[in-house]
């Protein structure tokens, strides 16, 4: 088995070789889709402020200072708090809080929500029965208000516990998602093919099932990133987590609490929010990208969306565009 | 199966066009397309039959398809016309229609039946009322009962009794599914039907109970059927007319009994050499060597030529034209694209033109 894929592989590479002098571009096809790499772009620059946020930041986040309640300026990019502290600061600081309960969360309720949704559409029968009776369970368990016990009950809960508490609660919705796609995918003719070459269950489910999940794996890993991160905000806004550590949540705690929006102290707070709705619009576009990406009839649709529109052609199943674009000389 | 005499029409029927493609050029993908149609044109006649033959992929449903508009994503219509010619001589333009105006054309003007047709229908519907949904559809103020009145005489009409209307599609056999959605494409009298492969699903004894039943509907309602499929001799019995694709191109258009005794192109000829006839001498089953040209970077001058035996040097420098063929007495309106039924074409382009080869030439 291991020495036909290996024979399988190399013979894809050599094709490939061979196929790359005519399409060079064919390495990067994904970066190609605008949506995906507005995407990209926007989420690297947060993870690279994740990364060096707290070394680049001018100020420590929690230092006073005279300049109380000071508009934007060029000492204080965002300007500053009721207690002179720098709001810039702070965002930056508070970048790798969010980032990594996002990522942190969304890793594991991804791989928990494959795993239990894969297996339970995949073996049928019991199995089924027990898993989907346990995301069920867990579908219908509140979130917040757990993620608020939970957290209230843990008095050190630091950025890894809320993340891990997010994951517990949320990779239901995947599992279920993907057990019934799972469903379809293995009555399909070429699950039974590859049963009926001899496939062992797991290069079925792995070679065969997953790669058409790709995109809801993908768009769940996504959508769970960015219900994390706002889970985390939430908690941090409503004071249930530590307030000494840093995230735009506390930022956003802070300004509420001291009524910046009563007292017009718009810097306070619109920065953070901004980020929360970049960082979020960031997480939607690479949902659109990988859509697009994957389903390979999208895929030269979605890779030229504005080329296309320059051509005014809109691909529709049922109305094929028309474009008089051919040279018209025989008679 | 390749000479039944009963179902050939005595007369061709008049040149009077019910559908011409002219032009008609399509791609798939948008970026680094691929041409798989450059520049066809075809007509097909009030009442006529029209077979589209052809190995897989050379274009045949692309064709019909990219007439009606249906080609799905990646399809790309890149040039020509489709003019649909009404009962009362309206013309009007297919691809230049808007979608509105195109969905109310289909179903009424032009039918298709589709491949897999017996998965057309709605697995949880009684059959009446996907039959008399259409009709509906397409007539706002009939009622409930008069469209499934008229569905019960659809299915009566192709041989399936009226009391089945409340049976659903699992209740009939492949067969009889089929015969459904012909009678559901003729529902509201089209004027032209397509049939993409509606038999190769089926055995050949319903797929001669379909074939003549398409026949005789014909000969009653009077559409014209664009009949696609693969199997040359079932072609050769129902068409009238009959056009053979090579490469997304015509290559030859004649009568179906013109194409049968009197192939003019070595590919139809490759074609009615690769089954075995039913009656006249025993003779070598031919096939045609090789396989068809990669549609993404097809050579110039005849895509033929490399499995031809009859191409000479000037078959790579001029692409053929589909022109009257060079035999005398010949149908005119039979047109074929060989350079060999072009002299003057090959003498312009400098090239010493060659004669037509004597199987090509039969009378």
């Amino acid at each position: 088995m291991s020495i036909d894929s290996e024979v399988l592989e190399r013979d894809l590479d050599v094709a490939q070789e061979a196929a790359a002098p005519t399409s060079p571009r064919r390495k990067f096809l994904f970066m190609r889709n605008t949506k995906a790499l507005t995407g990209l772009v926007i989420l690297g620059f947060f993870t690279l402020m994740a990364i060096i946020g707290p070394w680049i930041a001018p100020y420590d986040p929690d230092a006073r200072s005279k300049d109380v309640l000071q508009p934007p300026s060029w000492d204080h990019l965002f300007g500053t708090t009721h207690i002179g502290q720098d709001v810039f600061s702070q965002i930056l600081v508070g970048t790798r809080g969010v980032m990594v309960v996002g990522f942190v969360a969304g890793i594991v309720a991804t791989t928990i929500g494959v795993l239990i949704g894969v297996t339970a559409g995949y073996i049928g029968g019991f199995g089924d029965e027990g898993l989907s009776a346990l995301s069920n369970v867990f579908l219908v368990i509140p979130q917040l208000p757990l993620i608020i016990i939970i957290a209230g009950q843990l008095p050190s809960a630091g950025g890894l516990t809320v993340a891990l508490v997010i994951a517990a609660t949320g990779w239901a919705w995947g599992a279920r998602v993907l057990r019934a796609q799972t469903l379809s995918l293995r009555k399909r003719d070429f699950i039974e093919a590859a049963r009926a070459n001899g496939e062992k269950s797991w290069r079925i489910i792995t070679a065969e099932i997953l790669p058409n999940l790709t995109a809801i794996i993908a768009a769940g890993f996504v959508g769970t990133v960015g219900f994390a991160v706002l889970s985390q905000i939430t908690l941090s806004f409503i004071g249930i987590t530590s307030v000494s550590e840093w995230n735009w949540g506390t930022v956003l705690f802070w300004a509420q609490a001291q009524l910046a929006l009563q007292q017009g102290a718009w810097w306070w707070f619109v920065p953070a929010g901004l980020c929360i709705a970049l960082l979020g619009m960031s997480l939607t576009l690479i949902n659109f990208g990988i859509d697009e990406f994957v389903n390979p009839r999208l895929r030269s649709t979605g890779l030229n969306a504005r080329k296309l529109r320059k051509r005014q052609i809109r691909p529709r199943i049922g109305f094929t565009p028309v474009v008089h674009e051919a040279k018209e000389d025989r008679s | 199966m390749s000479a039944v005499p009963e179902l050939q029409r005595a007369a061709r029927p008049a040149h009077d066009p019910v559908l011409e493609i002219k032009n008609l050029s399509v791609d798939y993908g948008y970026d680094d397309p691929t041409h798989v149609l450059r520049q066809v044109s075809l007509n097909l006649n009030r009442g006529e039959v029209l077979g589209l033959a052809g190995e897989s992929g050379c274009g045949k449903s692309t064709l019909a398809y990219a007439a009606t508009r249906l080609l799905p994503p990646p399809g790309l219509i890149t040039g020509g016309q489709v003019l649909f010619t009404d009962r009362d001589g309206t013309q009007s333009d297919i691809l230049a229609m808007n979608d509105s105006d195109l969905r109310a054309s289909r179903w009424q003007d032009m039918a298709i039946v589709f491949q897999g047709a017996m998965n057309s229908l709605n697995p949880v519907f009684r059959i009446g009322r996907q039959i008399a949904d259409g009709i509906q559809a397409h007539k706002p103020g009939i009622s409930k009962k008069e469209a499934l009145e008229r569905a019960g005489e659809l299915l009566d009409m192709v041989g399936i009794s009226a009391d089945r209307l409340r049976d659903y599609p699992h209740q009939l056999s492949g067969g009889m599914r089929q015969r459904v959605m012909i009678a559901m494409a003729l529902a509201l009298d089209p004027q032209v039907l397509i049939m993409d492969e509606p038999t190769t699903a089926l055995d050949v004894v319903m797929q001669r109970q379909i074939v003549e039943q398409i026949a005789e509907l014909r000969e009653r309602l009077g559409f014209s059927v664009i009949f696609i499929t693969h199997d040359v001799s079932l072609l050769i019995e129902i068409a009238d007319r009959i056009a053979i694709m090579y490469a997304g191109e015509i290559v030859e258009d004649a009568s179906s009994q013109d194409v049968y005794r009197r192939p003019r192109h070595p590919y139809a000829d490759g074609l009615l050499h690769s089954f075995p006839p039913l009656r006249g001498p025993r003779r070598e089953l031919g096939g045609i060597p090789g396989s068809p040209p990669d549609m993404s970077k097809l050579p110039t001058g005849c895509p033929f030529r490399d499995r031809c035996e009859f191409a000479w040097d000037a078959c790579a420098a001029i692409t053929p034209e589909l022109t009257g063929t060079a035999v005398a007495g010949d149908d005119p309106r039979r047109t074929v694209a060989c350079l060999r039924h072009t002299p003057d074409l090959v003498q312009a382009a400098g090239f010493e033109p060659k004669p037509v080869p004597e199987r090509l030439a039969l009378r």
